[in-house]
């Protein structure tokens, strides 16, 4: 048992401040080769600050981090790499010009005479490594294109190629489809049999279970416990993250035969998606399921007006929509949620309460003007409504945490008292504690008379929120369940298997 | 290791500044320190020369700037959008060509002016559907049309001088408006600026430019039409222009091809040293009515000190390197004390 060898990295005690700010007070982990370790906990918990201390991007104030019973300070990245430590991030930004091999050796290419770089070699040890990984990636590629998860393994392959015995991967899978999630694993399993120690964060406990022997929880900066995953489960976990029991749907079915209140007929838009009809009826959550790329976000723009459709109609109340205009759309009130929050949803560098306000601006004049008070206000009572914290509401949206970036969005939308909310991944990237909050918000809604369509890829959260599921492949409707017969393995089945599935 | 250093220099942010740039004490500081320079170079301009306070020289001033500050304000709105249009005094020479060709020609000017602004919201739409239809570059498609729309007025007027306007208009741009210092142009600018300003910081349609200008895809995802937005901003841009080409017609008593020519990176310089951001999103027309008196103020108390006029573009260059240097001092500063600041962690450590 590995437990009995001692730790690759050992990092105890890191205390990390800022200004006021206790960013980190008790950072402790061990990572042991040939092993997975989770680290879970709600965002603020200081898993990132953490995972900063390791890719040598924080100092910590205080506390020691040794490789191989060495301490050892990292005053830089590379500092991190040369001790074979690499982190590979979310969303990993690599030269789009540049081939994948380029990428992977990157300031160290193999070279020839004159400094000419040798581009056989190169692709040769850039194909050797993807062999190691027992993946199929073309190293003279650009890298232009790759999907995420192959920007990842791009990614990990580079800290192969420099000989990495520690891997921290930060939330590799929060963008990934099911499939590129199982392929993730199994690199990851690679990594682990070749003696590579692995740090993994997610926010999806499934995940801890599947690939990892241990999991650490931190809770508001501090260590709380570390255990083996054959000992532990999912409930106490999150226990232990929230530091309280987190409360489940009551499986109250709600009302079936309302009338349709949003109306899709035969939806189009050739190469994304086709032949889409479908309706939400007054206090019905319906969810739109399937994989990443089935082609869900692009309905729900397409119904909003950001995106133009080739063929169909979408009716609010009976009435059609003019297609391609987002103020038509919300004149009918239809809101959206979007999927990117930070690139759709707000204005980054403007104000919470502007941003709270940019959807209401004609209803906050006064006289024909906006005063700022007016804005403030409004934002201020749509923050106490949904709990939104806050420093300032002058200060930019920018500093707040996922989950309130997220609330503030959806105020955006509350404040316009929508007929039909679509909400498109609205808890990606959000802590526990605030993901239950805003699945409240979203029932809420829904018991006030609001039509609601959530996208979502994660499935507990559709099976906790719909009344019906619709699933999408290949830009098709393939499946429709109702929320008493609907299970993860059937809704899984449908948004992957290639026969239709059809069931009442 | 580049990406690895900005995530850096964020966190390091945060936690110092709190706030961002947008905060509006930040953008008061900006304008209050522009106050200070005019008010610096209305002294030095008083101690250089004892004219310099007296009104005939206020109104030289005024003339000096009030058209390219009429140029500036529709500019400032396009900035804040996150476009530019270098067209501007192209556009500018091309209503002053266009007034000397149907003048020579003998329309009558009550008709000629309403047609001159006609045209110019054509050469704006131009401008506008290149960049919102078509989806080109602003900074391509305004340089573009800078040489095409000075091209047309070349063709237009060829080498003629046409300055036989009659008297009654021509006195525009020589009288000041009747109690006060102030030229007609500055007149005209002030009162623009005040309807600018009102519509900027006031109103809906202010706040959708600055939230375009900050995030166009997110602004669309409010509602806001994006391209409707920026088309008309453009249509409104060839309007002033054209006005502006209007009254420096007037001012000089003269239509020629070349009027103005160049006089775009002035106005670019005003909307710049007013504290616009040119990423856009951020800047206000407060600022833009202080950077133009500032503008005048300096280059006048310069010709009146006898500053070789050659060496003016010095003074102007650097206010300009300045107004974009100072906005991000700050960041750089943070960056550098990051950098110092690491360093001690480094030594206290080991101590």
């Amino acid at each position: 048992m590995s437990s009995e060898t001692d730790p690759v990295v050992s990092l105890s005690g890191a205390k990390k401040y800022f200004g006021a700010v206790h960013a980190l007070e008790d950072g402790r982990i061990d990572l042991y080769a040939g092993e997975a370790h989770a680290l879970v906990g709600e965002n603020g918990a200081g898993k990132s600050t953490l995972v900063k201390i390791f890719a040598g991007l924080h100092r910590p104030d205080a506390g020691r981090l040794c490789i191989e019973g060495k301490e050892v300070v990292f005053n830089s990245p590379r500092d991190a790499i040369q001790s074979g430590v690499a982190v590979i991030y979310q969303e990993p930004t690599l030269f789009p010009d540049l081939t994948v091999a380029e990428n992977i050796f990157m300031d160290r290419q193999p070279q020839r005479s004159f400094h000419r770089i040798d581009y056989r070699g190169m692709n040769q040890a850039a194909r050797a490594i993807f062999a190691r990984l027992e993946v199929d990636l073309d190293p003279t590629r650009l890298a232009l294109g790759l999907s995420i998860a192959e920007q990842q393994i791009v990614e990990i392959a580079k800290s192969l190629s420099l000989e990495a015995r520690v891997i921290v991967m930060d939330e590799p899978t929060a963008a990934l489809s099911s499939v590129e999630v199982d392929r993730l694993f199994r690199v990851a399993q690679t990594l682990k049999s070749s003696g590579v120690a692995i740090l993994f964060i997610s926010h999806r406990l499934d995940e801890v279970f599947t690939l990892c022997e241990r999991v650490t929880v931190m809770r508001d900066g501090r260590f709380v416990q570390a255990a083996f995953t054959t000992e532990t489960d999912e409930d106490s976990l999150v226990r232990a993250m929230v530091g309280r029991d987190v409360e489940r749907r009551s499986d109250q079915v709600r009302g079936v035969d309302l009338k349709p209140l949003l109306e899709v007929e035969h939806l189009t838009l050739e190469g994304l998606f086709a032949d889409i009809s479908f309706s939400v009826a007054a206090g019905e959550v319906v969810a739109l399921s399937g994989l990443v790329g089935a082609g869900r976000s692009e309905v729900a723009t397409a119904i909003f007006g950001v995106r133009r459709y080739d063929y169909g109609k979408v009716k609010v109340g009976g009435k059609p929509i003019k297609r391609g205009s987002p103020s038509a759309a919300m004149a009918a009130g239809i809101g959206l949620v979007p999927e990117d929050r930070r690139l759709q949803g707000l204005v980054m560098e403007q104000s919470i309460a502007r941003n709270i306000a940019m959807g209401s601006f004609k209803s906050l004049r006064r006289k024909g003007l906006i005063r700022s008070i007016t804005e403030t206000r409004f934002a201020a009572d749509w923050s106490v409504k949904l709990q939104i914290k806050y420093g300032n509401l002058a200060n930019s949206v920018s500093t707040l945490s996922g989950g309130n970036q997220q609330k503030v969005v959806l105020a955006k939308w509350m404040s316009r008292s929508p007929k039909v909310l679509i909400v498109d991944e609205p808890t990606r990237g959000i802590d526990i504690g605030t993901k239950a909050e805003v699945h409240r918000l979203i029932l809420e809604l829904a018991k006030s008379g609001v039509a609601v369509l959530v996208i979502s890829s994660e499935l507990p959260e559709v099976l906790n929120l719909a009344d019906r599921i619709l699933v999408m492949r290949e830009g098709r409707l393939v499946g429709e369940f109702d929320h008493s017969e609907a299970t993860e393995e059937a809704i899984i089945a449908a948004a992957t298997l290639s026969k239709e599935v059809k069931a009442a | 290791m580049l990406q690895a250093e900005t995530f850096e220099l964020k966190d390091d942010l945060h936690p110092e500044s709190g706030k961002n740039h947008l905060d509006i004490r930040s953008f008061l500081r900006w304008e209050s320190g522009l106050g200070i320079v005019l008010v610096a170079s209305l002294v030095i301009g008083t101690l250089a020369s004892s004219q310099f306070l007296s009104s005939a020289n206020f109104f030289n001033i005024g003339l000096s700037v009030g058209d390219i500050a009429i140029m500036a304000l529709p500019l400032t709105l396009i900035v804040i959008s996150g476009e530019i249009d270098l067209s501007v005094a192209s556009t500018l020479g091309l209503s002053s060509s266009l007034l000397g060709y149907l003048w020579i020609h003998g329309w009558p000017i009550q008709l000629i002016l309403p047609v001159v602004l006609v045209v110019g919201a054509l050469l704006g739409f131009i401008n506008g559907f290149l960049v919102t239809k078509l989806g080109l570059p602003s900074l391509a498609v305004t340089i573009g049309t800078l040489t095409l729309y000075r091209g047309i007025a070349l063709i237009l007027l060829g080498s003629n001088i046409v300055s036989n306007f009659p008297a009654s208009y021509t006195t525009i741009g020589v009288t000041p408006i009747p109690g006060t210092p102030l030229p007609w142009s500055v007149g005209i600018f002030l009162v623009l600026a005040l309807i600018f300003g009102v519509v900027a910081h006031f109103t809906p349609l202010g706040r959708s430019i600055f939230a375009i200008g900050s995030n166009a895809e997110a602004a669309a995802y409010s509602g806001i039409k994006v391209k409707q937005i920026k088309m008309r901003l453009y249509i409104l841009s060839g309007v002033i222009c054209s006005l502006a080409g209007i009254l420096f017609t007037f001012r000089l008593a003269t239509a020629e091809y070349d009027n103005a020519t160049g006089l775009e990176l002035n106005a670019v310089s005003i909307v710049l040293l007013a504290g616009v951001s040119i990423f856009g999103g951020r800047g206000t027309i407060l600022g833009v009515v202080l950077a133009a008196a500032t503008v005048g103020a300096i280059g006048n108390a310069l010709l009146l000190a006898n500053f070789p006029q050659q060496a003016m573009g010095l003074i102007f260059g650097g206010l300009l390197l300045i107004s974009v240097f100072v906005p991000n001092a700050r960041e750089l500063a943070l960056r550098f004390k990051g950098q110092l600041s690491k360093g001690r962690l480094v030594g206290s450590h080991r101590g």
